[in-house]
């Protein structure tokens, strides 16, 4: 017996006297990472990909999501398709390339050819094949079984019997309605992906992309870039609350000091980027009044969306997404969303924003990856140092961004998963 | 700069190079003009994109690039302390074009970056526009163009490549 069976939770939970313990072999075992992948990502919604990277008939995207291989495509008609990128056949990957326009999908391993739609068109060699070969529909390129968008937010989930991704999503909808409504024509990933890895567990990125508790020491150098930039930052100190959004998805909403390109402005940006900033604004009023204006532009979200989204509304907004390949090893991949509509000075500072912080090149990512990896490799001491501490912000009523709900919420969430669905 | 060879290049990126590998940063900087950029791109771009509209990994004017160079030199640059050991290769140096004021080169980079038993490697191409400045040459671009499929597995470029 491993020591996975002969566990039946990781963690250890005592509200009375506020203890939240997580075990560190959560982080380490192998079999924990194949009961992952059977019970949450075969079985929740997973992001594929937003809408507006492929705009026209014709665009596709190849991806990685959940351990599959998927093909992202608008169809002739304009629908979106999302497929598994293998030759109903013999197997091979349809298409190899990462993105592009297309009339039809052509396997060349024998030549079999597919449409927008994945319908199998044509293969070398038909009047060998049963007459009513292509009319059966069981050589067609095959479709993910549920594939659901919210705001030109797209996810594909591998259990046919799951609850609708509204129904999924719950409240995280309102935040993503918040984030799309920065924009007055919609959002658009901007060009630029930024692919890279950690020599880490997935779940301490999980917990790392909704960390407000650790902003002041590991990003210590980030702060002293932003004191040193010409003119500085605006007088709003970070303040603001973590919500707990169900089904293992979480929130931080709070004020901070760095500029907004939809919409705070920053002594730095100068009297142009004050003008270009009072426009946003207004618009923002004009279109959902004074309240929910401020709430878009003036305050910051880290949204995580069980069990492996982040999409951060901070100094630039991020889609970043991520995948264990191993119990010590994840791909991540993130994106820039921007309004459509936006001018070049407020894309230019947006991007600017989101590379010094957010970035693997930047003035915090590498530290983030730096501080994650050493957890990793602290976790080889998990036989006798067995638990992670997560109680902070315990019995108050309304826990701080830099308190630790949002993480005992993927926790008891990922736990419930892992140990409760297998029992 | 019509007078200056591919060995005068050669010899001021291999010193270039060193700077980097001794973690002489503040040295290294004086290396650049004073509207400098350096530039890393993401890998799915176009090599001449611009930062004002594609998301790059690194997109540094002189003040970023300082600020880059006093952070690296900080304890609190956690990424990088201790400091990796590292060593920038260059090659396939040339002289794509030259201008009364401006050479642009081109040259190929090998970069081993090693700490905590972890050995990465770093691979791709430089394009520089070098100018001459009191009779020396000074970087005005640096833009770096990885071959690999995005950082991967590299997972950070928390180095200057």
């Amino acid at each position: 017996m491993n020591a996975f069976q002969r566990m039946n939770t990781a963690l250890m939970v005592d509200e009375s006297k506020q203890i939240f313990k997580v075990s560190r072999q959560a982080f380490v075992d192998p079999d924990i990472l194949e009961a992952e992948r059977a019970q949450i990502f075969d079985k929740c919604w997973l992001y594929l990909g937003h809408s507006s990277e492929i705009p026209k008939p014709g665009d596709f995207v190849t991806r990685q999501v959940g351990g599959r291989t998927i093909l992202f495509a608008r169809d002739a008609k304009g629908t979106l398709r999302a497929m598994f990128n293998t030759c109903p056949h013999r197997g091979a990957q349809v298409c190899r390339e990462k993105r592009g326009n297309a009339k039809s999908f052509q396997c060349f391993y024998h030549g079999w050819v597919f449409g927008l739609d994945g319908a199998l068109r044509s293969q070398p060699g038909e009047a060998s094949y049963a007459p009513d070969f292509k009319e059966r529909g069981t050589s067609n390129m095959q479709q993910v079984g549920r594939f659901e968008g919210y705001r030109d937010f797209n996810f594909i989930c591998f259990d046919r019997n799951a609850v609708s991704l509204d129904e999924y999503l719950g409240p995280v909808k309102e935040y993503l309605d918040v984030i799309a409504d920065q924009a007055e024509t919609g959002m658009t990933i901007v060009g630029g992906t930024q692919e890279y890895s950690m020599r880490a567990n997935w779940k301490l990125l999980t917990e790392n992309s909704i960390d407000g508790y650790h902003a002041l020491t590991t990003h210590a150098t980030y702060f002293d870039y932003l004191k040193a930039t010409n003119g500085g930052l605006a007088p709003v100190p970070l303040d603001g609350a973590a919500h707990d959004l169900g089904n293992g998805h979480a929130v931080l909403e709070y004020k901070a000091p760095w500029g907004r390109p939809v919409a705070q402005w920053i002594p730095m940006w100068g009297e142009d980027g004050k003008a270009e900033i009072d426009r946003l604004y207004q618009g923002l009023v004009q279109r959902h009044g004074e309240a929910r204006a401020k709430r878009i532009a003036l305050y910051n979200r880290n949204l995580f969306v069980f069990p492996n989204l982040v999409v951060n509304d901070i100094m630039a907004v991020t889609i970043r997404t991520y995948y264990p390949l191993a119990p010590d090893f994840m791909n991540i991949s993130a994106w820039a969303l921007a309004p459509r509509e936006e001018t070049d000075w407020a894309r230019k500072y947006r991007l600017y924003n989101f590379l010094e912080f957010l970035g693997p090149g930047g003035f915090a990512t590498p530290d983030d990856v730096e501080a994650l990896e050493q957890c990793q490799r602290g976790f080889r001491n998990s036989a006798e140092a067995q638990w992670n501490d997560i109680s902070k912000g315990m019995g108050k009523a309304t826990p701080s961004y830099d308190d630790e709900l949002q993480m005992r919420a993927f926790w008891s969430n990922w736990n419930r998963h892992v140990f409760q669905a297998s029992a | 700069m019509q007078d200056i060879s591919r060995a005068d290049i050669e010899d001021f990126l291999f010193t270039e190079a060193d700077l980097l590998d001794e973690w002489r940063l503040p040295e290294w900087l004086e290396l650049f003009t004073e509207d400098a950029i350096y530039y890393v791109p993401s890998t799915d771009v176009a090599p001449d994109s611009s930062p004002d509209k594609n998301l790059f990994y690194v997109a540094d004017d002189r003040f970023r690039l300082s600020e880059r160079v006093k952070r690296l030199m900080k304890r609190t640059a956690h990424a990088e302390f201790p400091h990796s050991r590292t060593r920038h290769l260059v090659s396939n140096v040339r002289i794509r074009n030259r201008s009364d004021d401006e050479i642009e080169v081109g040259s190929s980079f090998i970069t081993y970056r090693t700490k905590d038993g972890v050995t990465d490697t770093y691979f791709g191409s430089h394009r520089y526009r070098l100018v001459a400045e009191n009779g020396r040459l000074r970087i005005r671009e640096k833009r770096c163009l990885l071959d690999s499929e995005g950082l991967r597995t590299q997972g950070r470029v928390s180095i200057i490549l």
